[in-house]
């Protein structure tokens, strides 16, 4: 009884830090400006579907790729499991699915079977990070805290799959002894060979089997409540984020309206514009951005997929993409805590003119990216704040725009000498 | 520069004061009107609408930039007064179909434009020179023979990512019998030829290299005897590579519309 009522207080304050948590996510993403995402439903489906469900954009890397989904099945499936914790931890039962016979059986078996693949992908995954050192797991935004991240969560994995496997173990053991709460239940391929490590004595495997099946659950609980602070927020922000994403051709920037207003009323004196609140062209901070540039900012897994096809990072240039999400999201974070007015900005005190202006506006960054995050967007309206507020662009694109706006021309020929090609030889 | 034009270049303003119009309007963009290497381009597109006897028309000196480097650098308000006189112009002319030189200038018309209200089909010069090669109107032969050469082709990012056009300019170089050798990126793996942007009108961030240098290094690997363009920004950035790596003697650069002008003795 005692345990039972544990186990509901845990629940409860798991769920509610972590409501509390994600509500702050959303506020902070409802600093961004409106942006309508709401078109095409079906085809958002369909993207999400593809995009995030069926992880299609990973298999550009085949590897990590099969790795992840054995991590990803793993994740949903496992919740079955979890759901029966949650069952059994709240009404005091042991595996209360236990009754479905052979097709319980054959649940735990493949569960057992997973649980070892997440065992060895995590494993595979920290070499990769910690000894192979992939150059597109460092880089300058890859310091401190974005680099112990992922570490945290793959060692976390591993605790639970060994605690899961450990917990069958003694289980199993516990149920050949035809001990009364332990009715047999389950087949366990795997975890079958962890038994001879196990003591003999019911007392002790009933301890190893309680304290691996609490680890296990509080485990899952703190991994909840670490996703808002972590990278790993893209298991569920994955989802809305491909859901809401760009279905417009890449090459595509946004018309801005509130400049289309005022072209229209200087080429026509007649027209007049309709009433508009006056707000910044471009973004000088984040709330200039758009809540779907915010949302991605959260869901950024910190891949780099991005930074690595970016010509401007290849060739040694200051910009990286994924830098880019990481200081919209450090930012953002900063901003829901204490406000606007703390003398900093999104340009300049954390993303600098010189990554802004390496931008060569090419999409591979967009097109890499396994869930649809768009970084050029972001780089996009810093520089519409530069060029539009503020005036402050590289003398030469200052010399082109004089060009165009004189000329019609990025270079400086005359308008009249445009149709020479077709007469001189 | 290339032979002189053997016909004249038809206007709009010429074709309307006859009271004809234009089946399509070839869109030269400003590097196609004012760069010398680039012009070549432009005549070469002529020929073959001329060739195939596609009537059409070009805006001549009523043609103005699309605004594309303009809105790349951020200054929505230059772009949209270009785009809006432009449109005017174009819709003056009742305008249906456009053909482009140049990648910029087509993502431009054809995504940016109808939010001012400029609502036009738009294609690539690959993609109608894919067609007349489907249609059965251009045969590659009777010219220079491209048979068995090694070319690689450079996909350029607003044609490829920023669009999704990979096969035209494939198409075109496949009817040719060419040995089409692709480079390790290619298609939406593409690498960028560094002038996007508005890169092209500003000297590049400091780095180890240029980004046109990484591109050509990687061309060069392929060991063709042409690199294929369909940009005349890349057209730029890639001759300017093949210089610096001293191979102008081994490598011609290319763009599709000159290969297949030469292929067809045009
Ligand atoms: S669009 Fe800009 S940030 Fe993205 S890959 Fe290209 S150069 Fe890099
Ligand atoms: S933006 Fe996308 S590709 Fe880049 S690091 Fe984030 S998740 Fe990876």
């Amino acid at each position: 009884m005692v345990s039972q009522i544990l186990f509901i207080v845990i629940t409860l304050a798991a769920i509610a830090l972590f409501s509390y948590n994600l509500k702050k996510v959303i506020r902070n993403i409802r600093l961004g400006r409106a942006a309508n995402r709401s078109d095409q439903p079906q085809k958002r489906m369909m993207t999400m579907l593809k995009v995030a469900f069926g992880q299609t954009k990973m298999f550009f890397r085949p590897i990590p790729a099969f790795l992840h989904l054995i991590v990803y099945a793993g994740f949903v499936i496992i919740n079955i499991e979890v759901l029966e914790i949650m069952i059994d931890g709240i009404f005091g039962t042991h595996r209360i699915f236990g009754g479905l016979g052979t097709l319980y059986n054959i649940l735990i078996g493949s569960f057992e079977f997973l649980a070892l693949g997440v065992w060895l992908a995590c494993a595979i995954f920290l070499i990769r990070r910690n000894v192979l050192k992939l150059k597109r797991f460092s880089g300058v935004e890859m310091k401190s805290w974005p680099r112990s991240d992922a570490n945290y969560i793959l060692i976390t994995e591993i605790l639970l799959m060994t605690a899961f496997l450990t917990m069958n173990a003694a289980d199993a053991k516990l149920q050949a002894m035809g001990l009364g709460h332990y009715t047999a239940a389950g087949a366990f391929p795997v975890s079958q060979f962890l038994q001879n490590l196990l003591p003999d004595t019911a007392a002790g495997l009933i301890a190893i089997e309680r304290g691996c099946w609490w680890f296990h659950i509080i485990g899952i609980f703190a991994f909840l409540n670490y996703l808002p602070y972590s990278k790993h927020f893209h298991i569920i922000f994955a989802f809305p984020n491909t859901y809401f994403s760009n279905l417009e051709p890449k090459g595509e920037f946004t018309n801005m309206e509130s400049v289309t207003n005022e072209v229209k009323a200087m080429l026509d004196p007649s027209f007049t514009p309709p009433e508009a609140a006056p707000g910044r062209f471009g973004a000088k901070d984040v709330n200039d951005l758009t809540w779907v540039n915010l949302m991605n900012a959260y869901t950024c897994t910190e891949c780099g997929r991005c930074t690595s096809v970016c010509p401007a990072n290849i060739t040694g240039k200051l910009l990286s993409p994924r830098k880019i999400m990481m200081d919209t999201r450090d930012r953002m974070e900063e901003v829901g805590k204490n406000g606007l007015e703390d003398g900093k900005s999104l340009i300049d005190t954390y993303i600098t003119r010189e990554e802004i202006w390496a931008c060569t506006s090419c999409n591979a960054c967009t097109q890499a990216c396994p869930i649809n995050i768009d970084p050029l967007s972001i780089i996009t309206e810093l520089r519409r704040y530069a060029v539009m507020e503020e005036s402050q662009s590289p003398a030469s694109i200052n010399t082109m725009l004089g060009n165009i706006e004189n000329n019609g021309a990025p270079w400086k020929y005359s308008p009249s000498d445009r149709f020479n090609w077709a007469k001189e030889s | 520069m290339s032979a002189q034009l053997n016909f004249e270049v038809p206007t709009m303003a010429e074709m309307i004061a006859k009271g004809k119009e234009p089946e399509i309007l070839f869109w030269v963009g400003c590097a196609g009107s004012y760069d010398e290497r680039a012009q070549k381009t432009t005549r070469d597109i002529c020929k073959i609408l001329h060739h195939v006897g596609l009537k059409y028309a070009v805006l001549g000196t009523e043609e103005s930039c699309t605004g594309d480097p303009a809105k790349r650098a951020g200054n929505e308000f230059l772009f949209q007064m270009q785009a809006m006189t432009n449109i005017e112009v174009l819709n003056a002319y009742n305008i249906k179909k456009i053909v482009t030189g140049c990648p910029h200038c087509f993502n431009t018309i054809k995504n940016e434009y109808p939010g001012l209200g400029g609502n036009y089909e738009v294609i690539h010069h690959t993609q109608l020179i894919q067609q007349l090669i489907n249609e059965g109107k251009l045969k590659a032969e009777g010219g220079e023979s491209f048979k068995g050469k090694k070319i690689t082709y450079h996909d350029p990012c607003y044609l490829g990512r920023g669009n999704d056009v990979y096969e035209a300019p494939r198409k075109a170089l496949e009817a040719l019998d060419a040995q089409l050798v692709e480079m390790k990126r290619c298609r939406s793996n593409g690498l960028c030829c560094g002038a996007g942007g508005a890169q092209m009108f500003k000297e590049p961030e400091k780095g180890n290299k240029d980004i046109n240098i990484e591109r050509i290094e990687e061309a060069l690997e392929t060991q063709p005897q042409v690199i294929a363009a369909s940009c005349p920004f890349c057209m730029t950035m890639l001759r300017d590579g093949v210089k610096m790596k001293e191979q102008e003697q081994n490598v011609q650069v290319l763009d599709i519309a000159e290969i297949t002008a030469r292929a067809n003795g045009l």
